[in-house]
C-alpha cells in the first residue's frame, strides 16, 4: 500500500500541446518571428517626412479651435437632420429586407438550393464596403441622399442578414421541436418559436446597426450620399477647419447618445 | 390505437436506430419504454409524430396511417398527439401562458395567435389545467422563471391542451430531483387516467417506469427485448435490456417503494400543488 501511494505521488503532468508535432510547433513560431521582423524591415518609413508632418498636424488641430456651430448653424442642421433620415430610413428598410434572407440563410430552416442562394446575397452584400456600394449608387442614381440610402440599405442587409441567420442556427432546438409537435403551421412555429429566442439580440444588433448607419452616413456623404457627409465635406474644401470642428463633435455626440441608449434597451430587452 | 408495423429506422450515418419494430397501444394504457442510452426510444416516438422520419415500415393511430401523410395532414394528426420533453422544452421567453396556449397553435389561425388571442374556450381550458396542476397563480411567470418541476408541469398542460388522444413522453423525469420525479410521473399517470389517454413514456428509471406503467417495453439496440408486466422485469431481462449487472437490489426495492408512492403523506401533496 505505501509503496504503490510513494509511487502515485511521483507521476509528472503536463498539458498537453495544442499541436502535437514539435517540428511544427517551433517551426510555426520562428516562421511568424521571421516575417514580422522581415515585415518592419521593408516598410519605408521616411522618418523626415514624419517629422515635418507634426507641425502640420499641429496646425490643422489648433485651426479645429474654438469650434464654430454658429457661422454654419443652417447647413450643419440640414445636414444632421439628413443624416438621420438616411439612418434610420436604411436601417428600417435594412432590417425588412434582411429577415426574408436571413430566414432563408438559416441552415436549420431552410431547404438546400433557398439556403445557397440566400447565402450568396449575403455574401455579395457583405463583400463590398459601404463607401464602394455608395460609389456605385452616386454614379447610378446621382449625387443625393437616396444613393447614401440605397448603400447604407444594402450594407445593414448583409451585416443583420448574416447574424440573424446565424442566432437563428444557435437557437435551441427542442424548444423549436416542442411548438412543431403541437401541429402549428410554419408561421405560427416562427412567430412562438424561432422569435422569442432570437428577438432580444436581434434588437441589441439592430440599435448597433443604427449606430453603425449613422457614422456611415457621414462617410457615404463624403462620396455624393448626402447629409453631414457631405457638410462636412464642403467646410473642408472652404478651410472652415472651425466648422468641420463643429460638425466632428456633433457627430460624436449622436453616437454616444446611441452608444447609451442602445445599452441601456439592450439590457430592458433580456 | 397506435400500431407500429415493421417499422424501421436508419439514420443518414447508416446506424439503424429501429429494427422491424412491432408495437401495439391499446387506448388508455400507459406504456413504459426502458432501455439504454441509444437505444432508440427517443427515435421512436419522435418517428410517431413525425419529428424523426420513419425509414421504412407503417404507423396506424386508429384507422389513420401516419408515415404517407402530406404537410398539411401530418400537422392536423400532430394536434392529437401531446408530446412532453426531457427538458421541459418550454420556449422560455414566453410566459407560462403563452407555453400552455402554444398547445393549441394548431387549432387556431395564424392572425389569431399572432395577436395572442385564442378563442376564450381556449384560454379558460387553459387556466383549468394550470389549476389542475397548481400554477393557477404563475400564468404571467416567463417560462425560464420556474423551477424544474413547475416547467415541466407547464410542458404537461401544453400537451394536454392539444386534447390528445396519445401521449408521447420523452424522459420526463431525467433532470428532476427524486421526488419531484415521483410527482410529475404520478400526475401524468393520474392525467391519462381522468382523460383515458394511452401513453408511451421513455424513462431510464426503471424503479419509476414500475411503479407508475402498467406495461413495461424493453428496447435494445432498436428491437424489442421485453414486453410485459411490470413485475415481470428479473434480474435476468434487466440484464438482457441493459446488460450484466447486479439487479437484485433493483428489484427488491420496488415492493417499499411502491406503498411509498400509494399513500402520500398530506403535506407532501400539498407540496405538489405548489
Amino acid at each position: 500500500m505505501g509503496t504503490n501511494m510513494n509511487t502515485s505521488v511521483h507521476r509528472t503532468w503536463k498539458k498537453p500541446p495544442f499541436i502535437q508535432s514539435p517540428l511544427l510547433r517551433w517551426g510555426l513560431v520562428v516562421g511568424a518571428a521571421i516575417y514580422i521582423a522581415l515585415a518592419f524591415g521593408t516598410m519605408d518609413v521616411n522618418w523626415s517626412r514624419v517629422a515635418d508632418g507634426i507641425p502640420r498636424g499641429q496646425r490643422f488641430v489648433s485651426a479645429f479651435f474654438p469650434p464654430d456651430f454658429v457661422s454654419r448653424a443652417g447647413d450643419i442642421l440640414d445636414g444632421i437632420l439628413e443624416s438621420l433620415w438616411i439612418t434610420i430610413i436604411s436601417t428600417v428598410a435594412g432590417i425588412a429586407i434582411s429577415i426574408p434572407v436571413g430566414l432563408g440563410a438559416a441552415r436549420n430552416l431552410s431547404p438546400r438550393p433557398v439556403y445557397l442562394a440566400s447565402r450568396a446575397v449575403l455574401a455579395i452584400s457583405r463583400t463590398f464596403p459601404e463607401i464602394i456600394i455608395a460609389l456605385f449608387a452616386v454614379k447610378l442614381f446621382g449625387f443625393g441622399p437616396f444613393a447614401g440610402f440605397i448603400a447604407l440599405s444594402i450594407g445593414t442587409l448583409g451585416f443583420y442578414g448574416k447574424l440573424l441567420a446565424e442566432d437563428i442556427e444557435d437557437m435551441d432546438p427542442s424548444q423549436a421541436e416542442a411548438v412543431k409537435a403541437t401541429g402549428a403551421g410554419w408561421f405560427q412555429w416562427l412567430n412562438y418559436a424561432v422569435q422569442p429566442q432570437v428577438m432580444p439580440r436581434m434588437i441589441g444588433l439592430g440599435m448597433y446597426r443604427l449606430d453603425i448607419n449613422f457614422r456611415e452616413s457621414a462617410v457615404v456623404g463624403i462620396v455624393g450620399g448626402g447629409g453631414i457627409g457631405a457638410t462636412l465635406l464642403t467646410s473642408f474644401d472652404r478651410y472652415e477647419f472651425d466648422s468641420a470642428a463643429a460638425i466632428l463633435l456633433i457627430i460624436i455626440g449622436i453616437v454616444m447618445a446611441v452608444e447609451y441608449s442602445s445599452s441601456y434597451i439592450r439590457k430592458w430587452v433580456q | 390505437m397506435l400500431r407500429l408495423t415493421d417499422l424501421v429506422k436508419q439514420y443518414k450515418t447508416g446506424d439503424k436506430a429501429l429494427k422491424n419494430v412491432n408495437l401495439e397501444v391499446p387506448d388508455g394504457q400507459v406504456m413504459a419504454l426502458i432501455g439504454p442510452s441509444g437505444a432508440g426510444k427517443s427515435t421512436l416516438i419522435r418517428c410517431v409524430n413525425r419529428l424523426v422520419e420513419p425509414t421504412s415500415g407503417k404507423i396506424h393511430l386508429n384507422d389513420l396511417e401516419l408515415t404517407t401523410l402530406g404537410q398539411g395532414s401530418l400537422r392536423r394528426t400532430r394536434r392529437r398527439m401531446g408530446m412532453i420533453f426531457q427538458e421541459y422544452a418550454l420556449v422560455e421567453r414566453l410566459t407560462v401562458m403563452e407555453n400552455v396556449l402554444s398547445g393549441r397553435l394548431g387549432y387556431v389561425p395564424f392572425w389569431r395567435s399572432y395577436f395572442r388571442k385564442f378563442p376564450q374556450a381556449d384560454v379558460n381550458e387553459a387556466f383549468r389545467l394550470l389549476e389542475r396542476v397548481g400554477l393557477d397563480h404563475m400564468v404571467d411567470k416567463r417560462a425560464d422563471e420556474l423551477s424544474g418541476g413547475q416547467r415541466q408541469r407547464v410542458g404537461i398542460c401544453r400537451a394536454l391542451i392539444q386534447n390528445p388522444e396519445l401521449l408521447l413522453v420523452d424522459e420526463p423525469t431525467a433532470s428532476l430531483d427524486p421526488k419531484t420525479s415521483r410527482q410529475i410521473m404520478r400526475l401524468i399517470r393520474e392525467l391519462c387516467e381522468e382523460r383515458k389517454l394511452s401513453a408511451i413514456i421513455n424513462i431510464h428509471d426503471v424503479l419509476l417506469a414500475q411503479m407508475f406503467a402498467e406495461r413495461i417495453v424493453g428496447l435494445q439496440l432498436g428491437e424489442i427485448v421485453y414486453d410485459g408486466p411490470p413485475d415481470g422485469l428479473t434480474p435476468d431481462v434487466l440484464t438482457q435490456i441493459y446488460g450484466e449487472e447486479d439487479w437484485e437490489a433493483t428489484i427488491e426495492k420496488v415492493d417499499d417503494e411502491d406503498e411509498l408512492g400509494d399513500d402520500t403523506p398530506p403535506q407532501q401533496q400539498a407540496a405538489t400543488s405548489n
